[in-house]
């Protein structure tokens, strides 16, 4: 199988990965990079597990060819806390609201919401329930999710 | 095991040299939502994959003598513009359903029409709103009206060597409102268990001047509802006439409903009874002076 090299930027560091050209973005990250924060739901952009940000906007990385990422600059949930280790407001505002409960989709949460927030610092409630209308989540309701974002917002700010 | 080898080409031509160098070989894939799911669920690959994103002059909306989208604006773009929102409200109706988020961040308008589904929910917006398809192939550009544009499900008039490259949209359309109502049972992720656009002027006698219906997911692809068009013509804006034309919409004279597993038939002919006039009543009331 053909490989493919690409360089870009991964939470903030300039990477190279060398993979099959036929590889996702999600499975390079997990797979070439080992980093497992974003999950495989689906595999076909359903569920929004495996949830990253490109370029400043919110993606599915299961369906990311990898021949595209080329120059661009990817965050994912292992990228979010500060150097110190201390969490993103965001991650607070979920542990603090009972934002997760078997954790699967929760990176790919965090993940739209911080998106959401960088782009829209002061969202309505339909705003906050748009940005994660593409993660499934079959433990938690969403009602403390969405608080949650709610909150982290208002620390932002 | 699928393999297949990726292309990024930077420009027309080179796209137009690759695809003739692999000929039925090849596939174009623009954001890849709908390419890229049928390669996962089907476990088949072309041989190669020629990509449009590196054509970054093809992502535009623009207003200058009618309306221009590039094919390789995304749905965000559209969910996001005002001019498109305030002047082609159909169109942000329709975009701003498109899957979610992540979908929408990468998917086009161009890979929506192109794919050729008969739920696809820009292609109801697009067909109320008149736009014209333009194609470009090695010998050249040539113009479809979109209502030409699908010749089956998934089927379409573009030969294999040409490219969709945006979409225009008549001048007049400033003085049109328009609506799109996709019918779902849930609120978000789901493709229409029907679609229905309205566009619509008013004469100042408030009589519906022009009038424009378009269905999807009532037939192979998606339509125009013309003779129920040609009824609002000239017709004052009121609830009977509305009536009247929804269950001309809905009748065999403009679409062919079925039974699906999604939906039955009497349902999807109720849902556009009551639909045609709400929408008929939103367009209206987005008619900007
Ligand atoms: C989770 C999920 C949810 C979805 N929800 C919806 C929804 O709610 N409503 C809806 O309508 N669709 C939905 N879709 C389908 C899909 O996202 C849309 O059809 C999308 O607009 C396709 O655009 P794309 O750029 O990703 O196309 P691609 O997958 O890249 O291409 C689609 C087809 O068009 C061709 N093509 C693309 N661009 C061009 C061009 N410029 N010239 C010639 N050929 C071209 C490709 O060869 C391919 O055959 C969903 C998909 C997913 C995965
Ligand atoms: S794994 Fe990507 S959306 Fe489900
Ligand atoms: S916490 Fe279990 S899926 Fe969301």
């Amino acid at each position: 199988m053909k490989k493919v090299s690409v360089s870009f930027t991964l939470n903030g560091d300039p990477v190279t990965a060398e993979v099959p050209v036929t590889w996702s973005l999600l499975k390079t990250l997990r797979e070439y990079f080992e980093l497992n924060g974003a999950k495989k739901g689906c595999g076909v952009g359903e569920c929004g597990a495996c949830t990253v940000i490109v370029d400043g906007d919110a993606v599915s990385s299961c369906l990311y060819p990898i021949p595209e990422i080329e120059g661009r600059s990817v965050t994912t949930i292992e990228g979010i806390a500060s150097a110190e280790g201390e969490l993103h407001p965001l991650q607070k505002a979920f542990i603090e609201n009972n934002g997760v409960q078997c954790g699967y989709c929760t990176s790919g949460m965090l993940m739209s919401a911080k998106s959401l927030l960088d782009q829209n610092p002061d969202p309505t409630e339909d705003e906050i329930r748009t940005s994660i209308a593409g993660n499934f989540c079959r433990c938690t309701g969403y009602i403390q999710i969405v608080e949650a974002i709610g909150m982290a917002a208002e620390t932002i700010k | 095991m699928i393999d297949y080898d990726y292309k990024k080409p930077e420009s027309l031509k080179e796209v137009f040299s690759l695809l003739k160098e692999y000929g039925p070989k090849a596939t174009l894939i623009a954001g890849g939502t709908d390419v890229m799911v049928k390669i996962r669920n089907t476990k088949k690959a072309p041989e190669v994959l020629i990509s449009l994103r590196g054509l970054k002059d093809l992502r535009y909306i623009r207003k200058n003598n009618g309306y221009h989208i590039g094919a390789l604006t995304t749905h965000r773009m559209l969910e996001q513009s005002d001019l498109v929102q305030t002047e082609l409200s159909a169109l942000h109706d329709g975009a701003s359903e498109v899957g979610s988020v992540q979908i929408r961040n990468v998917a086009t308008v161009g890979g929506n029409i192109c794919n050729a589904a008969p739920s696809a929910d820009t292609s109801g917006p697009l067909l109320a709103l008149d736009a014209t398809v333009v194609l470009e192939g090695p010998e050249g550009r040539r113009s479809v009206p979109i209502a030409d544009f699908f010749t089956g499900t998934y089927r379409t008039v573009r030969k294999a060597d040409e490219v969709l490259i945006e979409f225009q949209i008549p001048a007049e359309t400033e003085s049109f409102g328009s609506a799109y109502w996709k019918h779902s049972r849930r609120k978000a992720m789901e493709l229409p268990l029907l679609g229905i656009s309205v566009a619509l002027k008013l004469s100042e006698n408030k009589e519906i001047s022009d009038a424009r219906i378009s269905l999807t997911v009532a037939a192979p692809t998606p339509i125009r509802a013309y003779k129920a068009e040609e009824f609002l013509k000239g017709k004052p804006l009121d609830d009977d006439v509305l009536r009247e034309a929804g269950k001309i919409a809905s009748s065999r004279d403009c679409c062919s409903l079925r039974d699906s597993l999604r939906c039955a038939a009497w349902y999807r002919e109720k849902i556009i009874q009551v639909f045609v006039p709400r929408m008929a009543r939103l367009a209206a009331e987005r008619i900007r002076n």
